[in-house]
């Protein structure tokens, strides 16, 4: 099943290599991985979508542990959350289907941020459903090209992002966050 | 006051107490070099930068501290990679320091440019690119923290050129290490704790396996105590020899491919697996999958990926060994076991054991009577012996008992050939006091031979022990045992090994009779300076019992009769 990973992560050189180089030496396909900045100039935050079965995810979660520049991740797959995945959609519209489209992308809640003689370009934001939705109905019309940016993911409440990591505390001794009672027993 | 790179990595070393170094200088870490002349730092010529890192290792393995490999970029770096993956298999603590190009020309294919941060990225613990001087006590500083904390484990930084010439302001004090996201000590739950106990308290058939981690966490009396309180008989990997003494009655001897007959059918048989700091390697378990099926397990590991990787377990105590077992030890209860014990006493008999060491001396010359031998007449007397790998290594492993912690020194995860030599040369840096022979095959002595100057250089005493059978002796037995005896690409042509080390100026002899081990092995004692014995064996011996790759760990190929049998009738 796949599996939603927050993590956030030192903002440093080479930090996103460490992080993909241990999915692949593990031998874990990523389905998706996202990096941006957060609200921490020193903090940057993952979001990474992984097929796992429960016993992998909860390896995978010590294994990115074991990374230094980690400093807090979080399976999110089985909680309250937010997910979004941003895609844009270029598609065939000529003067027949133009209207069609329009409609469509009105019904999905997407805009058309382009138009050309022969085109419209959809930016659509949502659950990785939704967009799947779109593009299986803008396919009859002839999709030219597509860009999605991967999934970002947020706990829902007051708990998770707020709660992150500082960077400027610990000493490499003491964990920052302390584990949630993660039992690693079956 | 204003210092350069160079002179700040220096005196950092000093400050985590290095006093010997293992390296080979070059362009662009000759800043580091020029600044030695500052240092107390004792720097060992090298032959081959794989050399100083084993050299490193076996320094670590044989003291407990971290050890330090210094190289040059580009091949220099790359010539580490093998040595830095052999330490990161086996968990020994080494910091290995490269020079780099200058940071104006990383990213130009410069000369003697690799990219060993990235190289090295999944065989290290942790990697450092330095660029500048005011990064390099903290850089030094964390690398040992990492290296030598939690799961230790193998950490690199690469020093550009630039980093060591340019200056910064250095008051001469340790920097503390910043590493908010690394957490090496973890501890398990009261609730872990408490299942683990009625596990341990309930089983009628238990078995303890204990691995590498018994040595580093430093858990011997611990575990010791335990088992002899709960009455559970030991079991060792091979880097967990000597992590329990080999003559405790509780002992049942090295588990696994190559493992003790009846410790391979204790496991499968128990009801009960106490793993303590070891990761069910395949070389351990067999097929995983027919492995101690009827026995619940409990894994005490420090890196918890370790936890349910390879073999599922049913409790995880995820924390320093020693910590954890004096956690438990209090309520262990005392238990009689005498009939699971009696049971396992009753397999060793049924054993054929492979006693080849008693049989006489029809000429003859097998491993198993020079490891048996050595070992009689070194026993006892602050011996370190450090194999290289193959069929020697297993013997070694059989056939020399290990008392004491830290006194078998080979390389066991990665299987690195080439290795006993050089590590040999770093555990005497570490232990001048110590005894300290090479046990290597004929094929991974010629690997690494080279560093006997090295080991002349330093005027360090070394006792190399070949077992030279003129084959590539494992990879022919897995030719004979499952491709049909062709022996394609394992006859092996030495060279003269007596002339040989005579060329080096080490003192050597060949021996071809079992009468002749003895008195070879004393003279090499006490002759004052490193000795080369070429032990000319059996050629076509084999290493058992052996479980086949993919098989159960009770399916053992036996040594044919009669040579054994008759051993075990006598």
């Amino acid at each position: 099943m796949l599996n939603t990973f927050v993590v956030y992560v030192e903002n440093k050189p080479g930090v996103l290599t460490r992080v993909a180089s241990l999915f692949r030496r593990r031998a874990f396909n990523i389905d998706s991985l996202t990096v941006g900045r957060t609200e921490k100039p020193e903090v940057s935050r993952m979001t990474i979508v992984v097929d796992a079965d429960r016993d992998q995810a909860l390896r995978i979660e010590a294994h990115l542990y074991k990374l230094v520049n980690v400093l807090f991740v979080e399976n999110i797959t089985a909680k309250s959350a937010i997910s979004r995945d941003l895609a844009m959609i270029k598609v065939a519209a000529t003067h027949d289907g133009r209207s069609h489209v329009l409609e469509l992308a009105s019904v999905f809640r997407a805009r058309v941020v382009d138009v050309g003689p022969e085109s419209l370009t959809i930016e659509i934001t949502g659950g990785e459903d939704k967009i799947d939705g779109l593009l299986e109905v803008l396919r009859p019309y002839g999709v030219l090209e597509m860009v999605r940016t991967g999934i970002v993911a947020m706990r829902r409440g007051a708990k998770g992002a707020s709660t992150g990591p500082s960077a400027a505390s610990g000493d490499g001794a003491e964990p920052i966050i302390p584990d949630e009672n993660v039992s690693y027993s079956v | 006051m204003m210092k350069t790179g160079a002179q700040i990595l220096w005196e950092c070393l000093e400050l985590q107490g290095v006093t010997t170094v293992f390296g080979y200088p070059g362009g662009a870490i000759l800043p580091a070099y020029d600044a030695l002349k500052y240092s107390n730092i004792h720097h060992v010529l090298v032959r081959h930068e794989q050399g100083a890192t084993h050299m490193a290792d076996g320094y670590a393995r044989a003291s407990g501290r971290v050890g330090v490999a210094i190289a040059t970029s580009g091949p220099g770096a790359t010539n580490m990679v093998t040595g830095i993956a052999t330490a990161m298999l086996d968990s020994s603590p080494i910091v290995c320091i490269t020079g780099q190009v200058g940071s104006k020309l990383i990213g130009s294919d410069a000369f003697q440019e690799a990219d060993i941060t990235g190289v090295t990225l999944p065989i290290t613990k942790h990697n450092y690119l330095v660029t500048h001087a005011d990064q390099v006590a903290r850089t030094v500083s964390e690398a040992f923290y990492v290296a030598s904390s939690g799961r230790p484990g193998p950490v690199l930084v690469d020093i550009t050129k630039d980093a060591q010439q340019s200056t910064c302001d250095f008051d001469g004090k340790p920097v503390k290490p910043q590493l908010p996201g690394y957490r090496p000590n973890l501890s398990p739950t009261p609730d872990e704790y408490k299942q683990a106990l009625e596990l341990i308290n309930c089983a009628e058939r238990p078995v303890i396996l204990a691995g590498h981690g018994i040595i580093l966490s430093g858990a011997m009396q611990e575990v010791r105590t335990f088992a002899e309180r709960a009455h559970i008989p030991v079991g060792l990997t091979l880097l967990g020899l000597g992590g329990f003494p080999a003559s405790h009655p509780l002992s049942l001897g090295m588990m696994g491919m190559h493992g003790e007959a009846w410790l391979n059918r204790t496991i499968q048989e128990a009801d009960l697996l106490i793993a303590l700091g070891m990761r069910f390697d395949d070389r351990v378990t067999g097929n995983v999958k027919t492995y101690a099926t009827n026995a619940k397990k409990i894994h005490v590991e420090i890196d918890r990926a370790e936890i349910n990787k390879n073999v599922k377990v049913d409790v995880a105590l995820v924390g320093d060994l020693r910590a954890v077992m004096r956690e438990l030890l209090p309520q262990v209860k005392s238990q009689d076991r005498r009939e699971w014990l009696a049971y396992i006493d009753r397999m060793k008999g049924d054993s054929a054991v492979r006693d080849i060491q008693n049989l006489p001396d029809d000429g003859h010359l097998y491993a198993a009577h020079v490891i048996n031998d050595l070992w009689h007449e070194t026993r006892g007397s602050n011996t370190i012996v450090v194999t290289d790998v193959g069929q020697h290594q297993m013997w070694e492993a059989q056939y020399y008992k290990h008392e004491e912690p830290r006194t078998l020194i080979t390389s066991g995860g990665l299987g690195t050939m080439g290795f006993a030599l050089p590590a040999a040369i770093g555990v005497k840096a570490a232990r001048p006091e110590a005894e300290v022979w090479a046990v290597v095959g004929d094929g991974g002595f010629q690997m690494t031979m080279a560093e006997m100057a090295t080991m002349v250089q330093e005027n360090l005493k070394v006792n190399i022990a070949i077992i030279n059978n003129g084959y590539l002796g494992m990879v022919r037995q897995w030719q004979e045992f499952f491709y049909d005896r062709n022996y394609e690409a394992t006859p092996l042509l030495s060279p003269n090994f007596v002339k040989l080390a005579d060329a080096y100026g080490v003192r050597s002899v060949a021996v071809t009779q079992r009468s002749q081990v003895m008195p070879a092995v004393e003279s090499a004692r006490k002759h004052n300076g490193p000795m080369l014995i070429d032990f000319q064996v059996e050629q076509e011996d084999s290493v058992y019992p052996m479980v086949a790759a993919g098989a159960a760990l009770h399916e053992m190929i036996r040594r044919p009769s009669p040579i054994v049998e008759t051993a075990a009738d006598a």
